[in-house]
């Protein structure tokens, strides 16, 4: 029964930090149909940009985070504008071009002398409570609440703004969209900049959990993925939906095998559910695009 | 054509020698023959004279290792370029060549004659068998998901600790001399080359086309698509694994470093830099990374970063690459018109 709840609790957790990590790549994907292989990057940018901002300029917790999603946001949108926008369109190009940003990113950050341990932002409320029997910290707590809160928020802007309905229209279809006024690259600009302070909100919001290290970029970009591949790439609720279930089975997995198999769990997640079904469980079939 | 202020454009027309001799066998002149034969001599001889030309020991195994990368960016070439198969885990192929050989040569006691070419063409059966059931998927899909079997099979054999689980299998058998290391893979890598480029025009390699082309006109004509990419991938898988069946006996070495993003990553910037399709240019492009990379070793983790910046600049920028720049100039001549 412990072992039950305490599955419940790290599950929802786990599943609200996948959450986090994935909705800002499938954002962009989803508007401008760039696979942002540098989210990875600048989730690690903004951690680093906090910490630098907190604890070497010595601004407050709440305006460095603030700064830093904002720094991000800028730099997604000049990757987008200088890069990302000359390889719009061919597939393999935006891959490998979003990935080379990605990696020089965080090879130069690593090489910048970023390594170690020495690297963690402090917890937004230390201490732990106990739900039924388990210990929690608080911070996790607050993790579910602003990832809710982030989705919610997501949500009405998508639904109810000027803005989020162009997107949605971007994503619905972008021809349609051009046909009735809608800057198609002004959109994917806005979308790339809204997934990366998407990435930087996760980053602060997870970091404090750990240590800022380099390798977190690439977790966090596989994670990415697994998450978007599985809940079907360019559906956000999809992604939602398979953050809940990529968690709960990666929670399983630590406690009844091991904490190991973590990360192969969700690299197999991405490739039995690109064999099977390669939009996604919950993302709308497109057959003939995807295979022959 | 270049567009330049509105009134001149650039004008480009193939050379007269390119089109007497476009024919092989309407060679009139030894200056035809020269300018048909001249490229690819300065290839091979140049790739024959390198280890006897470049003195240190050091650098002549930096040779060995351009000639390993370079096999692995003409399987993602030929992969990419002919079949439609973007591939990004060259590592899969690396990682799985170089186990098989080190547990042969290890576990077995088989000598390096064997462990080489079993560990290629088993390799490469175990690696089609793998991407067997991925290979209908287009795309960004085939992409993706052979950018994670290497980090999966790397992450599984951490997890279950076997074939040495993080520390490796060391002590592999050696080549028995550095000339026989240096010239083997020389002599596979231009192999390769001009096989594979005889390959892509025959019929099979207008197949191979033909599904990256237009998949549902080769499934039309009653061929299985299926089966054409599973061929495509063991040929290329062969390369690749027999890379890495070198790789491990250069080294004496095979651990999970071996499924590492180095080997995916450095071949596809190889690959972007020589000019995509052309087969010759991904190994140019190897001969041009592969030493700088080796230069900033002192840099550390930084050349990585170098290599990702100037695959970035050439994939936004230049992308058309080295190789076919250097064809269009020695085939064409370029003058500016009126318009």
């Amino acid at each position: 029964m412990e072992i039950l709840i305490q599955i419940l609790i790290y599950g929802t957790i786990n599943s609200i930090a996948l959450a986090l990590m994935a909705l800002g790549f499938a954002l962009v994907y989803g508007i401008s149909r760039i696979p942002n292989f540098a989210h990875g990057a600048i989730y690690v940018v903004a951690g680093f940009i906090t910490w630098t901002f907190l604890k070497a300029v010595g601004l407050s917790y709440f305006l460095s985070a603030f700064i830093a999603i904002l720094i991000t946001g800028i730099l997604g949108a000049l990757i987008y504008r200088f890069m990302l926008i000359r390889v719009r369109g061919m597939a393999i190009s935006e891959i490998i071009a979003s990935y080379a940003i990605g990696l020089a990113i965080l090879e130069g950050l690593r090489w910048g002398g970023f390594k170690g341990m020495t690297y963690t932002l402090p917890l937004f409320i230390p201490g732990s409570v106990t739900l039924w029997g388990v210990p929690v910290d608080i911070h996790r707590l607050l993790l579910i609440g602003i990832g809710v809160a982030v989705i919610a928020l997501l949500w009405l802007f998508t639904h109810y703004t000027r803005i989020g309905l162009a997107l949605r229209g971007m994503a619905q279809d972008e021809r349609a969209a051009l046909m009735l006024g809608i800057d198609s690259d002004m959109m994917a600009l806005l979308a790339t900049a809204f997934g990366s302070m998407l990435a930087g909100l996760a980053a602060i919001v997870l970091l404090p959990l750990g240590n800022i290290v380099v390798e977190a970029g690439y977790n966090v970009l596989i994670l990415a993925i697994a998450v978007c591949i599985v809940g079907g790439l360019g559906s956000w609720m999809g992604a939602v939906l398979a953050a809940f279930l990529i968690g709960f089975v990666q929670i399983a997995t630590v406690v009844y095998l091991g904490s190991h198999y973590q990360m192969v769990v969700a690299l197999l997640a991405i490739i039995f559910t690109l064999i099977m079904r390669p939009s996604g469980l919950f993302g709308r079939q497109k057959e003939l695009e995807e295979r022959v | 054509m270049n567009k330049t202020g509105g009134e001149r454009r650039k004008e480009r027309l193939d050379r007269g020698i390119k089109v007497r001799s476009d024919g092989i066998y309407a060679l009139l002149s030894w200056r035809e023959l020269g300018y048909l034969v001249l490229p690819r001599f300065v290839l091979i001889a140049g790739l024959l004279l390198l280890p006897i030309v470049v003195q240190s020991l050091y650098w002549q195994r930096v040779i060995s290792n351009v000639c390993l990368y370079a096999l692995l960016a003409l399987s993602f070439d030929f992969l990419a370029h002919y079949v439609g198969l973007v591939s990004l885990g060259g590592a899969l192929f690396i990682g799985t060549g170089a186990y098989i050989a080190a547990l042969l040569n290890k576990q077995l006691g088989l000598s390096i004659i064997l462990t080489i070419p079993i560990a290629s063409v088993s390799g490469a059966a175990i690696c089609t068998l793998l991407l067997l059931p991925c290979l209908p998927l287009r795309g960004v899909y085939f992409a993706i998901v052979s950018l994670m079997y290497p980090l999966a099979i790397k992450g599984i054999i951490e997890a279950l600790n076997i074939f040495g689980g993080t520390d490796g299998i060391m002590g592999v058998d050696s080549f028995p001399n550095p000339w026989v290391e240096r010239y083997f893979v020389i002599t596979i890598v231009l192999l390769s080359l001009f096989g594979l480029r005889r390959l892509v025009n025959l019929d099979i390699g207008l197949v191979f086309r033909g599904v990256k082309d237009n998949d549902q006109a080769v499934r039309a004509s009653g061929m299985s698509i299926t089966y054409y990419k599973a061929v495509a991938v063991f040929i290329a898988s062969t390369m690749g694994c027999l890379a890495g069946a070198c790789l491990t006996h250069i080294y004496m070495f095979s651990g999970i470093s071996l499924f590492g993003l180095d080997f995916s990553i450095l071949p596809i910037a190889a690959t972007v830099i020589g000019g995509g399709g052309t087969l010759a240019g991904p190994v140019i492009g190897c001969f041009i990374l592969v030493p700088i990379s080796e230069l900033l070793r002192e840099f550390g983790t930084l050349r990585t970063a170098f290599y990702a910046i100037i695959l970035m600049a050439f994939i936004v920028f230049k992308s058309e690459g080295l190789m076919v720049y250097g064809q269009r100039k020695y085939h064409q001549f370029e003058r500016w018109v009126k318009i």
